[in-house]
């Protein structure tokens, strides 16, 4: 077994690295289109009480369709390649930023933005130097959350044509090949894990205040 | 000059049952010092929030220097007054140096001059820049969060002060401290100022005048003297023995 994914590595490296970058990419790519998404959203949820009831419901639901179902959904409607791959794994993403974004806005305490407002700060202000930033710890942990999880689907995302390191665990089930299946899987679990630890690090990095 | 002047004011919450403010008119100098005393619900910080705007009377009208603050530009209001909040609201992702900052940053002091402001704040409330202007303040005791929320709204020398309880979370021995250095600022700067408390002794000892609040209105507001002269009302009289009780209770000791 170790001979033959040392045998993988040695033949087809650049292969993995390949398919590795695809899977980075779409995953990247998918992060960003969430983010771009659902930060505004939230904000405007907490910002405009009626939108959050109708908003958060419906990513509510969205979130308990498993990721392989809206993945398969996608095919009829935006047929295979990167972007349906993209576009499954946004809708995947967006409710844990989403939530989490417009939990940390709620979460500033009522005090400390009413002081902020009569230091004379105006709307604005407050939410450019108080509001978001305390929002902050809670919206990283929510965009946390949605990059493990977009790394992990998009290894499902292979089934629809996206490439990734997803790929070669299909290729590893289809050709009864345990050690493709093995060095995929633990590729993409070794990903995860380590945007975990990105994250937690970017954590330490922004937020000095709540780690003395 | 007349710093502050309520004209009718009356209050009410939505939902609530009876006014939380009830017609209130009264008038401060510039350069008192008024304390404002009453039971918890009373409506004293009510009080306080209809001066920095952050409510807005249902009836009545509020001035400042003789302005309606209704058609005064807010973000003046705000930054001619104050306010020390009950419940601190430091700004927890800030350090203790940039909390104090804060007025001075909005208005774009230079480096320089808010370096020194704060440095000069800090130790007029008795904490060592050194020491503390890196903290956060989730490292400092709530008695010296408390001190810097006065530094943060003493910054750029408004000409009235809005403190609601500011020495709540002290011991007794630091609240003496303060509470005479806040009366050695007052007779230097002869800044207005309004102090909430529901401690009889601090109301007593700190104003030149006090103003008794019950049930959202004023039953009395006279100076101390005055008040244990000749009590208005039950309610007054009944604060004013429970003092006089405590300090027989001390002088049994002496
Ligand atoms: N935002 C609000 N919404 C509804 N009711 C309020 C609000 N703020 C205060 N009240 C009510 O108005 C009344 C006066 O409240 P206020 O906070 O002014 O009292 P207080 O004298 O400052 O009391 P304490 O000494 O406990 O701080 C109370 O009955 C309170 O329940
Ligand atoms: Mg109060």
């Amino acid at each position: 077994m170790f001979g033959q994914i040392e045998e993988y590595f040695r033949t087809s490296l650049d292969r993995w690295t390949g398919m590795l970058a695809a899977h980075v990419e779409v995953s990247l790519l998918a992060l960003a289109i969430a983010a771009a998404l659902a930060v505004p959203a939230g904000i405007l949820c907490a910002r405009y009480e009626r939108l959050k009831g109708p908003l958060t419901g419906l990513f509510g639901a969205l979130r308990v369709v498993p990721s392989l179902a809206i993945l398969l959904l996608m095919l009829p409607v935006l047929g295979t390649g990167t972007a349906p791959a993209a576009v499954a794994l946004v809708l995947l993403a967006v409710p844990p930023v989403l939530m989490n974004t417009v939990a940390g806005l709620e979460s500033v305490p009522a005090p400390v933005l009413e002081t902020a407002a009569a230091m004379g700060m105006e709307e604005r202000q407050i939410w450019q130097k108080v509001r978001l930033p305390l929002a902050m710890p809670m919206i990283l942990a929510g965009l946390k959350t949605a990059a493990v999880e977009i790394v992990a689907s998009a290894a499902l995302a292979a089934k629809i044509g996206a490439g990734g390191l997803g790929e070669l665990i299909f290729t590893g089930i289809g050709l009864f090949r345990t050690d493709l299946l093995l060095i995929g899987g633990g590729s993409v679990a070794l990903l995860s894990l380590l945007t975990g630890v990105l994250f937690e690090l970017l954590d330490k990095l922004l937020l000095k205040y709540k780690n003395v | 000059m007349t710093a502050i002047e309520f004209q009718n004011v009356s209050k009410r919450f939505p939902g609530a049952g009876r006014n939380a403010l009830e017609d209130l008119s009264f008038a401060v100098s510039e350069g008192e010092f008024v304390t404002v005393l009453g039971p918890s619900g009373c409506g004293k910080t009510t009080l306080l929030k209809l001066i920095n705007r952050l409510y807005e009377p249902d009836s009545g009208r509020v001035l400042l220097f003789g302005e309606d603050i209704r058609t005064a530009d807010l973000v003046q209001v705000r930054r001619r007054t104050g306010y020390v909040i009950q419940q601190i609201g430091l700004f927890p992702h800030w350090t203790i140096g940039e909390n104090v900052a804060t007025v001075p940053k909005l208005l774009k002091w230079d480096k320089a001059r808010i370096e020194a402001r704060t440095d000069e704040l800090l130790r007029l409330v008795g904490l060592e820049p050194e020491e503390y202007k890196k903290r956060y303040p989730s490292q400092l005791s709530g008695g010296q969060q408390q001190r810097v929320g006065l530094a943060r709204a003493l910054a750029v020398d408004p000409k009235i002060m809005l403190m609601d309880e500011p020495f709540g979370a002290l011991d007794s021995i630091t609240r003496g401290k303060l509470q005479r250095e806040l009366l050695t600022l007052h007779r230097e700067t002869g800044k207005t100022f309004l102090f909430v408390t529901h401690d009889i002794d601090e109301a007593f000892l700190l104003g030149s005048r006090v103003l008794i609040l019950d049930g959202g209105k004023i039953v009395q507001f006279d100076t101390p003297e005055a008040i244990i002269r000749c009590p208005a009302q039950g309610f007054v009289r009944s604060l004013v023995d429970a003092a006089k009780e405590r300090g027989r209770f001390w002088e049994a000791y002496l």
